[in-house]
């Protein structure tokens, strides 16, 4: 179905069944226990996760494919994000045009770029973006302060013209909508203990989530796609076998920038405010470790990778002392203590630390990423099974 | 009227002569080895034609195009296939996978960007492909991942990646190197039997006198990058100046 094969469709079906059940799935504890705090299931945390998805299924077909590693790829999600602002303060308060028109800037944006960025590979390569980068950051941060907003940022106000819809009088700064849909609507559902959230602006981030992973794995089936793969392997080869490498890596390099475009025109289109941080270089770095660490060059590996950096971000973040005292106060006193002190540094503002030992751990043990983590627990899941169905016998066959 | 025609070919590099004057002659359709000892700057040459280096000096005509100042890849899409002196193959992906892609390349040209199109979906492609690697002997290898592959194995699958573009002319730098004898023997038997179905013109280096020797129309000897000697086979083996320049590396 839609030109997938059964495993292609497989996975398709599981990332969307991930997205619609995400508020359930996330919310696995009660509300008010103890536990509730690791909780996900948030509209605005919910919101980040499909964006930061979208960011990384992009740069996945660029550096996943190609082994082409960008570093200023935050410079396209910047460059989405101030497009978006603008069309929601120039055209409408819908995001539709927000979210087309981010997305078609950065592709610009990633087109000029790599003109030049893709005369080199390797490691002058990830230079070259990321001075691209960086330079961006330096003049949205500045001299471009008209059109950015400089430091502050860029968003939307009261008197912006909105020459579609800004004649409807209204006394408050209009909040981004689809249709008359804002972002911010949600609609709650309390079973028990449990409350799961159904938010407007989730459900559309998790839809183009949704469209932009099965874009990615037609990339992926195409012979496209098995040309970046080749030119993953060895480019020189793939020179003499009488391709012209050039087109390929400059068309890959702009479809990822636009991932990341849409993903900034999402993210202004659920707040919209866009500052220059948005494109500095950590934000780059941070789509790199999302990609390594869900599995580089697999589909969902990003979409994992970009939703566990996002729950450490906001969850381990939130852990302060007190809350560490509270869970270790069942231990003796001077016990008590010692556990916080070791655990404290981990997390709340050390959760990058966490981040790191993690990180390393993946790379070192798990080349493939988390990806490769579950493949193997699979295996010896299933590994263990087959033993015990042959140790009982052979009453039930197989399904 | 030679398909492949190479005068004064002059390459530098450093302080050594790599190639000095080299003049090569190949006519259409024919089997032409290069033989010589190592270092005498045979795989040099074929650099020269492909695109790998520039000769500081010199011409090649290929087809009545000159193959000097453009990219590989237009000479390749001239007609132009080479088999490396290491095996040169995508290592990463699947055997079947590294002779789809040249495939696609002869089919659609330099480049064809369709991000939705569906390598599954190429029955045409897939097939030729698969009959490429029968003749090959490797039907039973083509969901291996290449990287896996005997070093024999590796250098049948690069020869197939460049059957599959049907090319005019064919430069095979010691296509037999590391290979069984009787692997050896089933690729003479192979270029052989191509160059009889298709028009295939065959530039060959080797080491391996007996496939020189049964494949052969017409044999330069290099050394020390002068051709010292162009002629048939029967003439070559006699010939005085290629025995100093063997027994020569003998001594050494
Ligand atoms: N890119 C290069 N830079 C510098 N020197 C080179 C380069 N390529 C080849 N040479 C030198 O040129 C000479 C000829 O090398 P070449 O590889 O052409 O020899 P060959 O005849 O193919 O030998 P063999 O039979 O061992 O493959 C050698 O001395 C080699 O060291
Ligand atoms: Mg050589």
């Amino acid at each position: 179905m839609f030109g997938l094969n059964a495993k292609d469709m497989r996975s398709l079906v599981f990332v969307a069944l991930l997205l619609v059940l995400a508020p359930i799935l996330l919310n696995p504890f009660p509300e008010g226990s103890p536990l509730a705090q690791f909780n996900a299931g948030y509209p605005d945390l919910m919101q980040r996760f499909a964006i930061f998805g979208i960011f990384a299924i992009g740069f996945n077909i660029l550096f996943g494919l190609t082994g082409y590693l960008s570093f200023g790829h935050a410079a396209f999600l910047g460059a989405g994000s101030y497009a978006g602002v603008w069309m929601l303060k120039l055209l409408t308060i819908n995001v539709i045009p927000a979210i087309i028109i981010s997305t078609l800037v950065a592709g610009v944006f990633a087109l000029l770029i790599g003109l030049v960025s893709l005369r080199r590979s390797g490691i002058y390569f990830s230079i070259l973006t990321l001075a691209f980068a960086q330079m961006a950051f330096a003049l949205a941060a500045s001299v471009l302060t008209p059109i950015t907003g400089g430091e502050t940022g860029l968003q939307t106000s009261l008197n912006d013209p909105r020459i579609l819809d800004g004649a409807r009088e209204s006394s408050n700064i209009p909040t981004p909508s689809l249709f008359g849909l804002e972002m911010g609507d949600s609609w709650q559902l309390r079973v028990g203990d449990w409350l799961w959230t159904f938010n407007a602006g989730y459900y559309i981030c998790a839809i183009v989530a949704l469209i932009g992973f099965y874009i990615a794995i037609r990339i992926f089936r195409s012979p496209f796609g098995l040309m970046l793969k080749a030119i993953k392997t060895n480019q020189n080869r793939l020179n003499y076998t009488g391709v012209s490498t050039r087109p390929y890596m400059l068309a890959c390099f702009v479809i990822s920038g636009m991932y990341a475009g849409l993903a900034g025109g999402l993210m202004v289109s659920m707040d919209p405010l866009a500052g220059a941080e948005r494109m500095q270089w950590t934000a780059s770095g941070e789509v790199v470790l999302m990609v390594i660490l869900g599995g580089a060059g697999t589909l969902i590996g990003p979409v994992l990778g970009a939703g566990f950096i996002k729950y450490c971000e906001n969850i381990f973040s939130k852990i302060n002392k007190s809350v560490l005292e509270g869970w270790f106060s069942v231990f003796p006193d001077g016990m008590a203590d010692f556990m916080v002190a070791i655990v404290y540094p981990f997390v709340g503002k050390g959760w990058h630390l966490t981040l790191g030992v993690l990180f390393m751990l993946v790379v070192i043990f798990l080349p493939g990423g988390l990806v490769q983590g579950g493949q193997k627990i699979g295996s010896w899941v299933t590994g263990r099974g087959r033993k015990k169905s042959a140790g009982a016998a052979t009453t039930t066959p197989a399904e | 009227m030679g398909i492949l025609e190479v005068q004064n070919v002059n390459k530098r590099f450093g302080g050594l002569q790599a190639l000095s004057n080299v003049n090569l002659n190949v006519e259409e359709g024919s089997v032409h080895a290069i033989i010589g000892p190592n270092g005498a700057g045979k795989s040099t040459l074929l650099n020269c034609f492909v695109g790998r280096l520039t000769p500081d000096t010199g011409s090649a005509i290929f087809d009545g195009q000159s193959l000097l100042g453009i990219k590989p890849h237009e000479i390749n899409q001239l007609g132009v296939s080479r088999v490396f002196q290491t095996p040169e193959i995508f290592t990463d992906l699947t055997v079947l996978e590294n002779v789809m892609i040249p495939a696609f390349a002869h089919r659609d040209g330099a480049y064809k960007l369709n991000p939705f199109a569906h390598v599954a979906r190429e029955a045409e492609i897939r097939d030729l492909a698969e009959h490429t690697l029968e003749d090959m002997g490797l039907q039973d290898k083509m969901e291996m991942t290449a990287s896996s592959m005997s070093r024999g194995d590796k250098r049948r699958l690069e020869m197939a990646m460049c059957l599959v573009q049907e090319p005019k002319l064919l430069l095979l730098d010691e296509p037999t190197a590391g290979m069984a004898r009787a692997d050896t023997n089933r690729t003479i038997d192979l270029l052989k039997h191509i160059g009889e179905t298709r028009n295939i013109t065959k530039v060959v280096i080797e080491h391996d006198m007996h496939v020189v020797f049964s494949l052969a129309e017409k044999i330069s000897v290099l050394a020390q990058g002068t051709v010292i000697a162009e002629d048939v086979p029967e003439k070559i083996k006699g010939h005085p100046k290629v025995r100093e320049a063997y027994l020569g590396e003998a001594q050494v």
